[in-house]
């Protein structure tokens, strides 16, 4: 007897694949949608080690039925019609020709219940590959029927990181699905601590509402009363009445219109002359003349709609029925939301430095030629330009992009060094007491620069292929991230920060820089050649705007016009940061970075707006500190 | 005693004289009116030309004569465009929608021709309804009212604010660069109310003249473009001349000085900054029904400084030199940029212009500041050197 009830489950089991199947003989042949369901069950439920690999096979079409005595085997194409073979063992049994064969074709809806009830071995599947596809299968269409499997896959799962998805996973499904409040309750605290876009639209999902509009107050999950006027328009609640219990919906000005077309009679509607009807008020009158007459249906009125929509409540209902459940939720989400919020301000902030230090970049050769000198250089952002095509014509000869931008960068500053110098030696010079002359020449030669790299390169933009150790991003978390690109920029912005001031203060020619700023005069009868210092000032901010140039370019497109998208903005940054300060062009590129991604994140989908009100602010900042956040003081601010 | 006005400025006299002999040329030489030999487009671009010298003299005034480098005098003409071409389209599309609405059996009423209007119009922004900024469109003596206001006031404004706090030099030359700059972005947004970077466009027809021939309308236009143009210039002469002219220049050469003597400089700087701000408002206006369509890449900071670059090419505090050098560049521009000038061939490489003209420009545009400060207009200071 002990014996016997042993070798019961066992004799269930001993059931072998082919026996489950002729059972099921009918729906595995033909099967639809509504009818796989109960066979699916079944097989899950034998337990069978071949149910997974004879699954994978039905789903793809791999299963045959031999005609003659309705066995199922997998089948492969062989010499002289097809290779059978047996489902429980996978040993090949025979050949059959293909006449004798019905292949079993299943169609999409019936493969996707098969898939998934695949899942569930995929989960445990050797391969880490499917396991993690069934994964992703489950996030894209959560089900109940998921946990149970997904739950008991966790405790043999290898993979570390794996491991951690899958009770993320398992987490979100027993908030949904799980069997008690309880449950529930505690994965959707779980979720409060979670980031991720998934976690919150578990969330969203719990909290789904209907709007319902009911005379008294429904027996439900109510999320809110709504106020008329005040959460929801009169006439959105009478939409609602007219969708859900059937009220007649209001004719619109158009639907009045096109009624009293289709009923004009000798140029009169109603007893109204067509003419006198250009006034809605007309038309109502004339239109109910017509229903009076019984052509055409009663007219909705304002006055009746108004009584209609006062006599329902509207209610925003839960489809989850469990108050307790959506009050987790509720509170849940409001945790998440202040969560998600300060590290989107982290991010924001992020990219505002990011933003800061392509404007520093951008703006610090200017700070050189334009704060020291006072120089007002229109071609700045040509120089930048000539720094990015140069890094682009390094690129075609040096195919590794690594090896490529480590020339660039020198080369860039020394094509943009020398263009500097022979602008400073050719035009400048001429006009340094002369700076409103210097601005429109200096136009000039932006103007020629700009349309000869068009006449070189083309007007299409060219690339400028980062190294694939820039490619990608930093990932914080689900909301916090930035690309490594931008992470580069402001570290190369930091360098030149460095640089500039090392030269500038503790150099020889930084001396003789700063000297001839201050008096020219004086400094040449000090031995020092201001005509010199002058022309490597010059080169060395335009240097570094090629450098720039090689930095911008990585990230956006090389055009000959890119130079002009930067000039405006650089000559704001120094003009706000105090001129004649690299500090000062810092606090001015952080200024203006911080605002435009400010005004952005407030309205997210406009950055045209954002630049607008940047200049707007700009032009207000300058009337409250006209000489920029630092200024300098006594005899070098010169006036 | 005091010289008449004329007799102190004889260049007034000649200029309207030449003027003059101009328009009557070309009239009697154009399609609709004389021999036929000048088409209707070259009418146009003649006319054109005509604008943008007034617009010219008064950045010439401001500039020149002021010492202010206003790199945003293009975006008041630009906004005149606008302001009159917003009637143009309202007018247009009315007459074109109360058409076809008429085709219906019953009469419409006022607010479905408005909302066919606003549909029609800014369909191509994806909106239906007027924005705020149109609630003047109906009315084309509102909207010719607005040619003037709005760029005097906003002249106004930003010019009491940057010169208030003692703005100068360059730093008022950038400042207005970003004023140019941030109304040409907030122009290119869909939302702005004027239809994002489409622009306003058909403006060359005009509501009410439609049976009138194309080629009488760009007359017309020629005509009051040239009238426009006289009454600038005898305008701002009669502005320059005497003790107000003086002072004015005197500005330009040491405002600490004209201060420190009791002048009250920023009101001067404020007054003309605004009155060349309302010319080129008209100007403007005057401008784009003959080019037909205006979008916000017009008054980008680019065009300002072009502006600038006219008037220095033509020579600056002359104002006969802004008029020559707007039209000497524009007319030479256009011929170049418009094929008119031959390639030509070097064996190895041909040029061709319609590529090189800019590069063209730019390098004599630095050659003329660099050698010629005067610019064109000093061969008329040498011939007049060489009479007397």
């Amino acid at each position: 007897m002990a014996l016997a009830l042993l070798c019961l489950p066992a004799l269930l089991h001993a059931q072998d694949l082919q026996t489950l199947l002729q059972s099921h003989q009918k729906v595995i042949i033909k099967p639809s949608r509504k009818s796989v369901g109960p066979a699916l069950d079944a097989l899950v439920a034998s337990g069978l080690p071949s149910i997974p690999a004879f699954l994978e096979h039905w789903q793809g079409k791999e299963v045959y039925n031999r005609k003659e005595d309705g066995l199922f085997f997998y089948a492969r194409k062989a010499q002289g019609g097809f290779e059978l073979v047996d489902v429980d063992t996978g040993e090949v049994v025979g050949t059959a020709d293909a006449k004798a064969l019905k292949q079993i074709k299943p169609n999409g809806g019936v493969r996707k219940e098969i898939a998934s009830k695949l899942v569930q071995f995929q989960l445990s599947d050797p391969d880490i590959e499917r396991r993690i596809a069934a994964l992703v299968s489950i996030t894209q269409k959560p089900g109940a029927n998921q946990l149970a499997p997904l739950t008991a896959s966790i405790e043999g799962e290898t993979d570390p990181t794996l491991k951690l998805r899958k009770i993320k996973l398992a987490n979100y499904l027993t908030a949904r699905f799980g069997e008690t409040t309880d449950q529930r309750v505690a994965a959707i605290e779980g979720i409060a601590k979670d980031l991720s876009v998934d976690g919150r639209a578990v969330l969203s999902q719990i909290l789904q509402t209907q709007r319902i509009a009911s005379e008294t107050a429904p027996d439900a999950n109510i999320a809110k009363q709504l106020q008329i006027g005040k959460d929801v328009t009169v006439e959105d609640a009478y939409a609602l009445l007219v969708a859900q219990n059937g009220y007649t919906a209001k004719l619109s000005a158009n639907d009045i219109r096109v009624a009293l077309e289709a009923n004009v009679i000798d140029g009169k509607v109603g007893g109204f002359s067509v003419l006198k009807l250009d006034s809605l008020a007309e038309r109502h009158a004339a239109y109910d003349a017509l229903a009076d007459a019984g052509t055409v249906p009663e007219r909705m009125t304002t006055v009746a709609m108004i009584a209609a929509v006062e006599a329902h409540g509207f209610y925003d209902v839960y489809d989850e029925k469990d108050a307790a459940v959506t009050d987790a939720a509720l509170k849940a989400q409001s945790a998440v939301q202040t969560r998600v919020g300060v590290n989107q301000f982290f991010d924001i902030s992020l990219d505002a430095i990011s933003l800061a230090s392509i404007y520093f970049l951008a703006a610090v050769g200017l700070a050189i030629t334009f704060g020291v000198m006072g120089v007002i250089n229109m071609a700045h952002g040509e120089f930048i330009m000539m720094g990015a095509y140069t890094g682009y014509v390094v690129q075609q000869f040096i195919p590794n992009y690594t090896a490529s931008l480590i020339v660039a960068l020198p080369l860039a500053f020394a094509v943009t060094f020398a263009a500097g110098v022979a602008m400073e030696r050719l035009v400048i010079r001429w006009l340094y007491n002369r700076p409103l002359e210097t601005l429109l020449a200096t136009f000039g030669i932006s103007v020629a620069l700009q349309q000869l790299a068009k006449n070189i390169f083309g007007t299409q933009a060219r690339p400028l292929t980062s190294p694939g150790w820039l490619d990608g991003a930093w990932i914080i978390n689900d909301v916090v991230q930035i690309s490594y690109i931008r992470i580069a920029i402001f570290v190369l912005a930091l360098m030149f920060l460095g640089l500039l001031l090392f030269i500038l203060k503790k150099t020889r020619l930084g001396l003789e820089v700063r000297a001839v700023t201050q008096n020219p005069r004086m400094a040449s009868s000090m031995g020092i050649n201001p005509d010199k210092i002058k022309m490597m000032t010059f080169g060395l901010g335009s240097g570094i705007a090629g450098i720039a140039g090689v930095a911008i370019g990585l990230f956006a497109k090389v055009t000959s016009e890119m130079g002009s998208d930067y000039i405006v903005q650089s000559f704001m940054t120094v003009v706000v940061g105090g001129v004649g300060n690299v500090w000062g062009t810092l606090a001015g590129a952080f200024m203006i970075g911080t605002f435009q991604k400010g005004v952005e994140w407030l309205n997210p989908s406009n950055t045209l707006a954002a630049q607008t009100y940047m200049i707007l602010f700009i032009i207000l900042f300058i009337q409250f500190r006209p000489k920029g956040i630092i200024a300098l003081k006594g005899r070098a601010a010169g006036d | 005693m005091r010289k008449s006005f004329i007799a102190e400025n004889p260049s007034v006299l000649w200029f309207l004289f030449c003027l003059g002999l101009f328009t009557l040329g070309v009239t009697v030489l154009a399609e609709a009116t004389g021999a036929g030999i000048i088409s209707t487009s070259f009418v146009k671009t003649l006319g054109k030309v005509l604008c943008l010298c007034l617009v010219a003299i008064a950045m010439d005034v401001v500039w020149g004569y002021c010492g202010i480098l206003s790199l945003g005098h293009f975006a008041f003409f630009g906004i005149g465009g606008y302001a009159v071409g917003m009637w143009l389209m309202y007018a247009r599309t009315e007459a074109i929608v109360t058409q076809s609405l008429a085709e219906r059996s019953i009469p419409p009423t006022a607010v479905e021709v408005n909302d066919a209007i606003a549909s029609q119009i800014f369909g191509v922004v994806g909106s239906a309804e007027f924005p705020l900024i149109w609630a003047f469109s109906h009315s084309l003596a509102l909207q010719l009212l607005l040619v003037v206001l709005v760029p005097g006031l906003l002249a106004l404004i930003f010019g009491w604010l940057a010169f208030r706090s003692r703005v100068t030099g360059v730093y008022l030359s950038i400042l207005t660069q970003a004023m140019t700059l941030a109304l040409a972005l907030y122009l290119f947004q869909n939302d702005s109310g004027l239809r994002g970077n489409n622009g306003l466009s058909g403006l060359q027809n005009i509501p009410g003249f439609e049976a009138v021939p194309q080629s009488m309308i760009s007359m017309a236009f020629f005509w009051a473009s040239a009238a426009a143009l006289g009454l600038g210039y005898v305008l701002f002469a009669r502005v320059l001349s005497g003790k107000m002219g003086s002072v004015i220049r005197a500005i330009r050469d040491d405002e600490a000085r004209v201060r420190f003597l009791g002048y009250h400089v920023e009101s001067y700087k404020l007054f003309i900054f605004t009155l060349t701000a309302i010319i080129a408002g008209i100007a403007g206006a005057l401008y784009y029904p003959q080019a037909g369509i205006i979008n916000p890449a017009e008054i980008a900071p680019i065009a300002s400084i072009y502006l600038a670059v006219w008037v220095a090419i033509g020579g600056r505090g002359r104002l006969y030199g802004a008029v020559i050098g707007t039209a000497f560049v524009s007319l030479l521009s256009s011929w170049f940029t418009g094929g008119g000038a031959p390639n030509v061939n070097l064996g190895f490489y041909t040029i061709q212009w319609t590529e090189w003209w800019l590069v063209l420009l730019g390098t004599s545009f630095v050659a003329v500041t660099l050698f010629f400060p005067g610019g064109m207009g000093m061969i008329f200071d040498k011939l007049k050197k060489d009479a007397s």
